[in-house]
């Protein structure tokens, strides 16, 4: 009975925790289209439901009653586990983010270790939707999803060196906290820069949807893919972003902290300005996306390995002699 | 302690059972996936016995950059010759005394690790290492090895530095009628270079390509 109490506790939980982020993938790709759109000097959806609000709803259940096909020399069981991997991987990784120096499902010792591995096996639902699908355009795509996602996954390695030299922890509630006095993005602002393009290559955004590049490779790796298995690839893709966002939010922009820590703004909760911070940078996300180009192949690996990685090492190497010779370095 | 043990046989039998199945499956596709759900579940049992630290990094290090290569290989390799079943064919006969002959050195000397293990606890000084619980994994990690053991350590770094340096001199050469773009060269184009204004005549045209 007490096992009982304990697993129905924290189902109750992981539900409160992840209704809302599946409710706010759907409301954030009706943002992303909407400021798409404005840029473009469009209005973007705005029928169903106020504003359009009622979207990604109505898209989701076009996407339910639609017919899941499967292409007969897939090979089924991988073709059919990669959108749940996805979707899977984008979703436990919510796990460790904290709302507020309470609200966090597991408050883990490695929390910022454990975003960085379940982003790193983002790669897999791609690489197993390519290869089962059997067809060449999905295969293309997935390698070049694979080779893009592994490269860029180092730079950001590098660039959360940088964040973990100042903080001397690798608990995301420690992260935010060392960030009191002063957020990472104003001492280490180059490094919030390559993180923000990083995110954009991680997370296969433009400019670097290169996988999924239309004029090239019809879809990448979801051209075989429809009904629900494809939106479920596409939620993921969007919960991803988020938390690439949320990832931002905490290791440059102070997590739930409130910008100012006077009066009326101590009095708004951490989850709020959370929000506000992930909200920001996915516009940026967003933003980028409508004026940006997409970039070639070989120069995307060539501003994955041959500028982020070198400059944000030289990066570690700066932070880390600053903070030795000014006896800076934290210790707990 | 019963969700614990429950916990520990789960992942343990998933980790042999995936074990197992990367050596007996027929697609070599198959067999990466198995060795990807075997790194997790071990990973899973590092997390388990407290070294979070490691479990961590064997997720990021093994599952998220080591096994990715190995699928891209495995994922080149032609399908259809993939089908034809490598244990039961005379090319593989000879392969198996050498495999068996390996894998019992292997074994004896698991054997000869956990022995010495158990019989011999002294050889370990667990009051000097991992066993202060006062600190996390991570910090009891990283004052033995960037202190007793900062020698090895950075040899270990050296040795998988050459090993890629030696991989990528092996693979590195100069190949002919290769198309390669300059970014410089790209850049500074000017407009003038690439633009010319004509006047057309009637019934004459242009020709482009010369």
């Amino acid at each position: 009975m007490e096992y009982f109490n304990i697993v129905f506790l924290e189902v109750y939980k992981i539900l409160f925790l992840l209704v809302p982020v599946l409710v706010s993938v759907a409301m954030i790709v009706w943002l992303d289209r909407r400021v798409w759109a404005f840029v473009q000097k469009r209005q973007g959806p705005n029928v169903v439901g106020p504003f359009g609000l009622l979207q990604s709803l109505a898209d989701a259940l076009k996407y339910i009653f639609k017919e899941i096909i499967i292409p007969s020399t897939s090979n089924k069981v991988i073709f059919i586990l990669a959108p749940i991997v996805t979707m899977t991987l984008a979703l436990i990784s919510w796990a460790v983010i904290p709302f507020s120096a309470t609200m966090v499902l597991a408050d883990i010792n490695v929390g910022i270790l454990y975003l960085f591995a379940v982003s790193s096996l983002g790669v897999y639902g791609i690489i197993m939707g390519g290869w089962a699908s059997n067809s060449k355009y999905p295969f293309l795509g997935a390698i070049r999803s694979a080779a893009q996602m592994v490269s860029y996954e180092v730079s950001i390695g590098v660039i959360i060196i940088n964040v973990l030299l100042c903080v001397g922890s690798l608990n995301l509630n420690d992260i935010v906290e060392a960030q009191q006095n002063l957020w990472f993005i104003i001492p280490l602002f180059p490094m919030f820069v390559i993180f923000f393009i990083s995110a954009l290559a991680e997370t296969n955004r433009p400019p670097f949807d290169l996988p999924e590049a239309e004029a090239e490779l019809v879809a990448g790796y979801q051209t075989e893919y429809s009904g629900m298995m494809y939106a479920m690839f596409w939620l993921g893709e969007y919960a991803n972003i988020l938390l690439m966002c949320a990832m931002g939010a905490i290791l440059f922009l102070g997590g739930w902290m409130s910008p100012i820590e006077i009066y009326p703004f101590t009095l708004v909760p951490g989850a709020i300005w959370l929000i506000l911070k992930i909200l920001l940078l996915f516009i940026l996300f967003a933003l980028v996306k409508a004026i940006v180009p997409r970039y070639r192949y070989d120069q995307l690996m060539r501003l994955g390995w041959k500028v982020f990685l070198p400059l944000s090492l030289t990066w570690v190497v700066l932070t880390s002699s600053y903070l030795f010779y000014f006896n800076l370095l934290p210790t707990n | 302690m019963i969700a614990h043990s429950i916990f520990f046989y789960t992942f343990s039998i998933i980790a042999v059972i995936s074990a197992i199945m990367v050596t007996v499956s027929k697609n070599t596709v198959h067999s990466v996936f198995f060795l990807i759900l075997d790194f997790i579940s071990i990973s899973c049992l590092f997390i388990m016995i407290g070294a979070e630290f490691l479990g961590m990094i064997m997720l990021i290090v093994y599952v998220g950059a080591v096994a990715v290569l190995f699928l891209f290989v495995v994922m080149m390799l032609n399908v259809a010759q993939q089908k034809n079943q490598w244990f039961a064919s005379e090319a593989s006969s000879k392969h198996i005394p050498v495999g068996l002959i390996i894998s019992t050195i292997i074994f004896f000397e698991l054997i000869i690790v956990i022995g010495g293990w158990k019989y011999k606890p002294d050889l370990f000084d667990i009051n000097n290492t991992t066993n202060n619980f006062s600190v996390s994994n991570t910090h009891s990690l990283g004052q033995v090895l960037y202190t007793d053991y900062i020698h090895v350590f950075q040899l270990s770094g050296m040795i998988l530095l050459v090993a890629m340096i030696g991989a990528i001199v092996l693979t590195f050469r100069k190949r002919e009628g290769v198309k390669k773009q300059s970014y410089l060269k790209q850049i500074s184009r000017e407009r003038s270079e690439g633009v010319e204004v004509l006047d057309v005549e009637t019934n004459k045209g242009v020709k482009i390509d010369d």
